[in-house]
């Protein structure tokens, strides 16, 4: 790892003024950004720790809409949200293991858009908004491909609101080596229709399943997706699963993540 | 250069570091505290589990400066005042929990964190719990057993696998 000015900002206003910095760069739980510096695949001349900005700590529960601070560990989300959203608390409470859960973050999470990372199904199947330090970015917005968001330069993610739905269920199905999601399908049952977001298993990252959304919001069972196929085109190949192992997992996951909802 | 102050196993400690120095480096490096062992040092292995402000966490995978003002627990902190081992490292011990010892520091302290959550962990509960702590010499099944006979469960009832 190269070496670099170590700055730990406790309000949000001077995290934003030191990402001025040139080369500047926000520290999460450092979970993903430790390990990419030790190989030297980055290397900030600054790192800004968010992690003493109280304000972008904890989890706020109110009128069907839970706020989760940008800084806010997985492990903190798991137990917060246990009753308000057990489904996206299960999904906290399964990423890595409890040493990364205890440090990695969700804003950390969101702003690295890993394509097989697991909070970006929750954001994008349950329609959250991501808040950052200047904007509010829809879900639908905010995803742009493998490892690219709508986030600018400096940009922070200070939160993140989550509408809590009728029913949801996250089913992954892990790459045991890594504990990352091989394919998750995140789906989320809200007055409004039926929404179901894959990831794992695209080339372009997290992305919806529209014909499913369609079915389910007719239909709410896991025989509604009988029909639907999913095409390997553009799905990741790699040694771990080919394209149309991942196009097959999609279609399962999904069915499992239904019945799971109705069960 | 940076000043960095921590208590570790209840002792005030006090460093200069860098912004790259790993808490795992200034333990093992600084401080002479070797038991905090590096495996992989990619996240992926558990060995250098410690505890900051009470929280597991892989030593490997956080800055030295992020920890400054923390408590820190590492291995050479949990044998009971007389310098017996303690529930945990005893039942690992007494079921043979380990054989080379490489991965002990770091299960012993993911064991102690788990404890603490949730004292009377299942099987179940254990070995998920474990999933971030590799061992290449036990199958693990020992560790699980001295991990139930550590929360004062039958050890005996769980099945080889
Ligand atoms: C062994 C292991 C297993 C894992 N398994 C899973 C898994 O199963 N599922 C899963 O989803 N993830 C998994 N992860 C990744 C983990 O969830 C990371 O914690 C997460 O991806 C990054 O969060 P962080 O807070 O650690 O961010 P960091 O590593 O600190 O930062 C990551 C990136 O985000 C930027 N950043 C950080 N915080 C913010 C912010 N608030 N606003 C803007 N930019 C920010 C940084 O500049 C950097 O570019 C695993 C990691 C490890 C080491
Ligand atoms: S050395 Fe830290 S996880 Fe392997
Ligand atoms: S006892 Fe050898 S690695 Fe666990």
């Amino acid at each position: 790892m190269y070496e670099f000015e170590f700055v730990k900002p406790t309000t949000l206003a001077d995290a934003i003024a030191a990402l001025g910095a040139e080369e500047a760069q926000a520290l999460g739980g450092g979970q993903t950004l430790i390990p990419t510096m030790k190989q030297r695949l980055a290397a900030p001349a600054v790192l800004v720790s968010l992690t003493g900005i109280e304000e972008m700590k904890g989890v706020s529960i109110g009128d069907g809409i839970i706020t989760i601070g940008g800084a806010t560990p997985h492990a903190v989300v798991a137990e917060a949200v246990a009753g308000a959203y057990p489904a996206l608390a299960a999904l906290a409470g399964n990423i890595g293991d409890p040493a990364v859960r205890n440090r990695g973050t969700i804003g950390g999470s969101l702003a690295n858009n890993d394509p097989s990372a697991c909070y970006p199904a929750a954001a994008l199947a349950s329609g959250a908004t991501v808040v950052t330090s200047n904007r509010e970015i829809a879900a639908d917005d905010y995803f742009q491909g493998m490892f690219t968001t709508a986030l600018e330069d400096g940009e922070i993610v200070t939160a993140v609101r989550f509408p809590v739905p009728e029913v949801a269920s996250y089913r992954k199905f892990e790459q045991p080596a890594s504990r990352f999601a091989l394919v998750g399908v995140f789906v989320a049952k809200y007055p409004e229709g039926v929404r179901v977001a894959v990831t794992g298993a695209s080339e372009e990252g997290v992305f919806r399943w529209t014909e499913a959304e369609a079915a389910l919001s007719v239909e709410f069972s896991p025989d509604a997706l009988e029909g639907l196929n999913v095409s390997p085109e553009g799905m990741i190949g790699d040694l771990h699963g080919t394209a149309e192992y991942r196009a097959h997992l999609v279609k399962v996951m999904t069915k499992r993540a239904v019945a799971a909802c109705i069960g | 250069m940076t000043e960095v102050t921590m208590t570790v196993n209840g002792k005030l400690m006090r460093g200069e570091v860098e912004g790259r120095t790993l808490l795992v480096s200034f333990l093992r490096d600084q401080l002479g505290l070797t038991g905090t062992h590096v495996g992989c040092d990619t996240s992926q292995c558990g060995a250098c589990v410690v505890h900051v402000d009470g929280k597991a966490v892989k030593s490997c995978t956080m800055l030295a400066l992020e920890a400054d003002g923390a408590e820190v627990a590492t291995i050479e902190g949990q044998a009971d005042a007389d310098g017996s081992l303690n529930v945990i490292q005893q039942a690992f011990q007494d079921h043979h929990g380990l054989q080379c010892g490489f991965c002990t520091p770091g299960m012993v302290m993911s064991a102690a964190a788990l404890l603490k959550e949730n004292p009377k962990p299942t099987e179940d509960e254990i070995r998920h719990y474990l999933e971030g702590n590799i061992c290449r010499c036990t199958g693990y099944h020992n560790i699980v057993k001295a991990i139930l006979a550590a929360s004062g469960q039958e050890a005996a009832a769980i099945a080889a696998e």
